[in-house]
């Protein structure tokens, strides 16, 4: 990709004086500004002559191919299709496990399960702060009673499931293992993935419970405890989308992700594992927001990015150590109250820069989601976009389409080149723990949101039915409206649970699992007792906060 | 005007999505008031006390869990038993419309939905925050 520098300037120069000056003269351009929409500036034309620096064998090289810039399989997607994984949860386990088996039935090739705020914080639905929140962000699961009830008639040897839980990962992991056990699955062939990315929680999404150290050690003690036990389980979902969703750009999502990536990794071999035994079963989630091709080069630049790193820094030999999978959900932030419909355009283009950054996984999100959670038309509505796109659009014949695109080269190293420059900045630091610590990741993210919302407040960034093209007459759309039912089911069961199982086994398996913490072993070992005994996620959660306490952030505005 | 509007930001229940409360936060100090921001997992009963403590003018609650039925009648309700009942109550989030009516029957009338211009809602406090003496 080389090009000869002539006499009179490059040839992109020659362009600008000879044909591009006389015809700014004559129709100036509109006025801008020429940005994406997390404000880098765009370039009006790429040439041979931006992408100069690039090496094709050595920068990009073919898919399947190290580092991966073109997609880890060679076939991309005419041998798999991407994985449609619709995230749903609400209410009682019997309701969810309806609409699963819904999902199911409509073509959805994997579960993933959202959880009510009691559940993702640890809380059993009568502590003070559950008030008004049982069922209705996700399900509510209290005990491995529930965990029965949500895959009631669904084989677990048979799909694979995603589970977004981090706090209380290890607590339902090992509930959906046991549920596994009683179905007769076995631990070393069933697979699916937990989100267990608790340094994103101290970023962006605030759902913490124990201090960034200890929380650390049950991470790194799923790792172990997998590589032995359940080897093709996803262990750990490394997530941009929430840091995404608090307001970052686009390059701070892919730096901070990545990063947060080789923190793991780095616990991980400091808690003695091998980088090839446990890297390999980690995978990534990122966000699809609506600037089109700053997606599509985040997405390319992450599995070079990650490559290099798993090669280089942590010496990986084996190559999927160096692959990075991923999963991908569009924008949730970027979805509107306003002219609602609207929504299934945006989530279809943001969906297909997805597949042109070779997602291995993705969910669609439903047009009411600014609203409420999604109606059963709606998300098969978000369900059919997928559909279409792999089905009619012809985007699936050929890998990384793409590919070789000047612009698309360019923007992909530029991503890398401001990763690596924050890289820089977090490792000087000591690590992105210590930078959490500081402040440092909330503080960039912060900043970024209050730019961008001040640049819609100017009508620098159009938002169509938001602060441009408004409609009077803009109708309401039924929305799935969730009453206290599911509340007051799950608050009676809590107490039914309470009086019928064996009160002496919970305590001794509550206890053991706090010697555990104090110690140095495996907390998933003493979990799985817990779990057996019915104790709830609560108990489990407090049992562990009387030993390590709880994380309190100073708030950065 | 001679002092300051004294505005706090509040995120009750167990809800970790602050970027609203942040930009509404830095939005508001920028327009020249006094904001407290609360920080996380406020019950009604701190949210009422940080107010009473800091003598505010207005409490901006944000929630987006489905959860307002719930924490917003309890901020009334302790705020009149405090006697702070010309405390400015504004909420910020996903309120669907049917809880609309519901919220201004409890006196709540600046509800502010996904989309709202911040000036909308500087203007709103300005216009009706309790006059300070």
């Amino acid at each position: 990709m080389k090009s000869v520098a002539d006499p009179a300037g490059t040839r992109k120069q020659r362009w600008e004086r000879e044909v591009l000056d006389p015809t700014l003269r004559k129709s100036p351009e509109r006025k801008g500004p020429f940005t994406t929409i997390s404000g880098r500036p765009i370039e009006r034309l790429y040439t041979a002559e931006d992408v100069a620096g690039i090496d094709y064998d050595r920068d990009i090289n073919n898919p399947g191919e190290f580092p991966y810039v073109r997609g880890i399989h060679p076939t991309g997607y005419r041998g798999k299709l991407w994985t449609m994984r619709q995230f749903a949860g609400f209410g009682t386990p019997e309701e969810t496990n309806q609409r699963y088996q819904d999902l199911i039935a409509a073509g959805g090739t994997g579960l993933s399960v959202a959880f009510d705020l009691p559940t993702l914080m640890g809380r059993d639905p009568d502590h003070e702060l559950c008030l008004g929140e049982v069922g209705k962000c996700g399900v509510s699961i209290m005990s491995l009673a529930d965990m029965e009830r949500l895959f009631a008639g669904i084989s677990l040897a048979d799909i694979t499931t995603s589970m977004t839980i981090n706090s209380p990962a290890p607590m339902i992991f090992a509930m959906y293992l046991v549920v596994a056990e009683q179905q007769g699955a076995d631990w070393k062939t069933i697979s699916g993935t937990i989100q267990n990315d608790i340094l994103k929680e101290f970023i962006a999404q605030k759902e913490y419970i124990f201090p960034p150290r200890a929380s650390m050690r049950l991470i790194t003690d799923i790792f172990a405890f997998c590589a032995r036990e359940v080897p093709k389980w996803n262990t750990i979902s490394v997530s941009g989308y929430h840091i995404r969703e608090a307001g970052s750009t686009s390059l701070q999502e892919l730096a901070f992700t990545l990063r947060d990536g080789l923190e793991y990794v780095q616990y991980g071999v400091d808690a003695g594992l091998d980088v090839d035994d446990f890297v390999p079963r980690m995978s990534f989630f990122f966000n699809s927001h609506s600037d089109f091709f700053e997606e599509i080069a985040k997405y390319r630049a992450a599995r070079k990015l990650w490559a290099e790193a798993m090669k280089n820094r942590f010496g990986a030999k084996n190559p999927r150590s160096w692959a990075l999978r991923f999963h991908t959900q569009t924008a949730g932030v970027s979805l509107t109250a306003q002219q609602p419909y609207n929504n299934v355009v945006r989530t279809a283009l943001q969906a297909l820069a997805a597949v042109l950054g070779g997602t291995n996984s993705l969910h669609t999100n439903s047009l009411d989601e600014a609203l409420a959670l999604p109606t059963r038309e709606t998300a098969t509505i978000a369900l059919r976009t997928q559909q279409i796109i792999a089905h009619e659009s012809g985007v699936t014949n050929v890998v990384d389409p793409l590919g070789g695109s000047y612009f698309i080269e360019k923007l992909t190293q530029d991503m890398i080149d401001g990763t690596l420059k924050y890289w820089a900045t977090i490792d000087a630091m000591g690590g992105m723990v210590e930078a959490i610590e500081r402040g440092y990741p909330q503080k960039e993210i912060a900043e970024a949101s209050y730019q961008f919302q001040q640049a819609v407040e100017r009508k620098e960034k159009v938002i169509v039915g938001v602060n441009d093209f408004i409609q009077a007459d803009d109708k309401p759309i039924e929305i799935l409206y969730i009453d206290d039912t599911a509340s007051g089911v799950q608050l009676q069961r809590l107490a039914e649970l309470k009086q019928s199982r064996d009160h002496g086994r919970v305590q001794r398996s509550l206890a053991a699992l706090q010697d555990v913490a104090r110690g140095s072993g495996n907390t998933m070992v003493p979990l799985l007792e817990c779990v057996r005994a019915y104790a709830t996620v609560g108990e489990m959660c407090d049992a562990l906060r009387e030993v390590w306490g709880e994380y309190e952030e100073v708030p950065v505005i | 005007m001679s002092q300051k509007i004294r505005v706090v930001i509040a995120k009750p229940g167990l809800d970790g999505h602050d970027r609203g409360a942040k930009v509404i936060a830095r939005a508001l100090r920028d327009a020249g008031m006094e904001v407290i921001y609360t920080g996380l997992r406020q019950t009604p009963e701190m949210i009422v006390a940080a107010a009473l403590q800091e003598d505010a003018d207005v409490i901006g609650l944000s929630i987006l869990s489905g959860a307002h039925m719930h924490i917003c009648p309890r901020v009334v309700e302790l705020l009149k038993e405090k006697g702070l009942d010309d405390v400015q109550v504004v909420i910020g989030g996903i309120i669907p419309d049917v809880d609309l009516p519901k919220l201004n029957a409890m006196g709540i009338h600046g509800i502010f939905l996904p989309g709202t211009p911040m000036q909308h809602i500087i203007d709103y406090i300005t216009a009706h925050a309790r006059a300070r003496v």
